[in-house]
C-alpha cells in the first residue's frame, strides 16, 4: 500500500527531523554536531541520520555542510568581508576544512568565487531561492554528480 | 469579470493549532469557523485584508490519499512553502517573532527587492516576509 517504494521513515518521526534541520538552518554558526542534533529530534544518533538521509536525501552534517557554504556564498558575493572572517562567520572553525569543502562543492575556491562576482558586479539572488536551493551557482565547478551539490536534486525519501 | 482574489488554501496538520498561531502569533483573524459534515472549514484573514480569505485544511478530499498524503509529509518535513507577507520593517519584525518563539529560518537579507527573511510557522510551512522597496529586473541581471 505504500504510495512509492519503501517507506523507511515513520511518519511521526518526520516533524522530529524537521525539528533538526531548521535548527541548523538558523543556528549554523554554532557547533552543531550529531548528539546535539540527534537530541535536538530526540532520538538515537545513528537512527537520526539513517533517517534523516531517507528523508531528505542527504546526512545531517552534510546538509550543515552545504547550509553553511550557501552562506558562505552569499557573503562573499556582498559582504566586504575576507575570506577567513566569512569563513568564522558561517560556522567553520578551521580555514583550511572550509577552503577544502568549499571547492570541493562549488568546485573554485572562496576568493576566486568572490573575485568573479566582483568581477561581474553579481546578479542578485532573491534569498528564498537561495533557502529553497542551498548552495548555488556551481559555473566554476567541474561537472561530478557525486559532489555537484546543485544538481543533486534531494533524492525523495524511500527512493534509496 | 473576475474581480480580484477572495481565497487561498494553507494545509495544516491542526486547524486550532494553525489558527492559533496566525491570529496569536502573526496578528491574523479569526474568520469562518463552520462544521458541515465531518468537513470542518477554518478561515482567517489579516485584518487589512477581509477581502482575502485563508483557508487553513488538512490535506485530504478531494484529493486522494496519495495526495493527501504526500501534502502531509511535505509539511512535516518542511519543505510546503505557504504564503508571502509584506512587513514595514522585516529586522524588526523578525526580533519580536523570535522573542514570541519563532523559528526564523533565514534571517534578514537585503535583496533587489527588499529586506527578505524566512520563518516557520507551527504547521511546517515557511512563509517568506518582504519589506519590499521598489526594484527593476536589471537588478537580477
Amino acid at each position: 500500500m505504500a504510495v512509492r517504494g519503501q517507506r523507511t521513515v515513520p511518519v511521526e518521526l518526520l516533524p522530529r527531523l524537521r525539528l533538526a534541520r531548521d535548527r541548523m538552518d538558523r543556528d549554523y554558526r554554532s557547533e552543531l554536531d550529531l548528539d546535539r542534533l540527534a537530541a535536538v529530534a530526540g532520538v538515537s544518533k545513528f537512527y537520526f541520520v539513517r533517517c534523516f538521509e531517507a528523508a531528505y536525501g542527504e546526512t545531517p552534517m552534510r546538509y550543515l555542510t552545504r547550509r553553511r557554504l550557501e552562506r558562505a556564498q552569499d557573503l562573499l558575493r556582498f559582504a566586504n568581508l575576507t575570506v577567513t572572517e566569512v569563513c568564522m562567520a558561517v560556522g567553520f572553525s578551521s580555514l583550511g576544512s572550509f577552503s577544502a569543502k568549499f571547492r570541493r562543492m562549488v568546485g573554485e575556491s572562496p576568493s576566486e568565487y568572490r573575485d568573479r562576482w566582483a568581477a561581474r558586479g553579481g546578479p542578485r539572488v532573491p534569498g528564498c531561492f537561495l533557502f529553497m536551493n542551498g548552495v548555488l551557482d556551481l559555473r566554476g565547478a567541474p561537472k561530478r554528480d557525486d559532489d555537484c551539490a546543485i544538481s543533486e536534486k534531494p533524492r525523495s525519501e524511500g527512493s534509496k | 469579470m473576475i474581480r480580484n482574489v477572495s481565497l487561498i488554501t494553507l494545509y495544516c496538520r491542526d486547524q486550532d493549532e494553525a489558527r492559533d498561531f496566525y491570529v496569536d502569533v502573526l496578528g491574523f483573524v479569526p474568520n469562518a469557523d463552520v462544521q458541515l459534515d465531518g468537513f470542518r472549514w477554518v478561515t482567517i484573514n489579516h485584518p487589512d485584508q477581509p477581502e482575502l480569505e485563508i483557508t487553513l485544511m488538512k490535506p485530504g478530499p478531494p484529493l486522494d490519499e496519495e495526495g493527501a498524503d504526500f501534502y502531509r509529509r511535505q509539511l512535516d518535513k518542511g519543505q510546503a512553502g505557504a504564503l508571502g507577507l509584506r512587513v514595514d520593517d522585516c529586522r524588526k519584525t523578525c526580533r519580536e517573532l523570535t522573542a514570541k518563539g519563532v523559528t526564523v529560518l533565514q534571517e534578514p537579507a537585503d535583496r533587489p527587492y527588499g529586506v527578505e527573511a524566512v520563518i516557520r510557522d507551527n504547521q511546517g510551512n515557511w512563509l517568506v516576509l518582504v519589506e519590499p522597496k521598489e526594484f527593476a529586473p536589471e537588478d537580477f541581471a
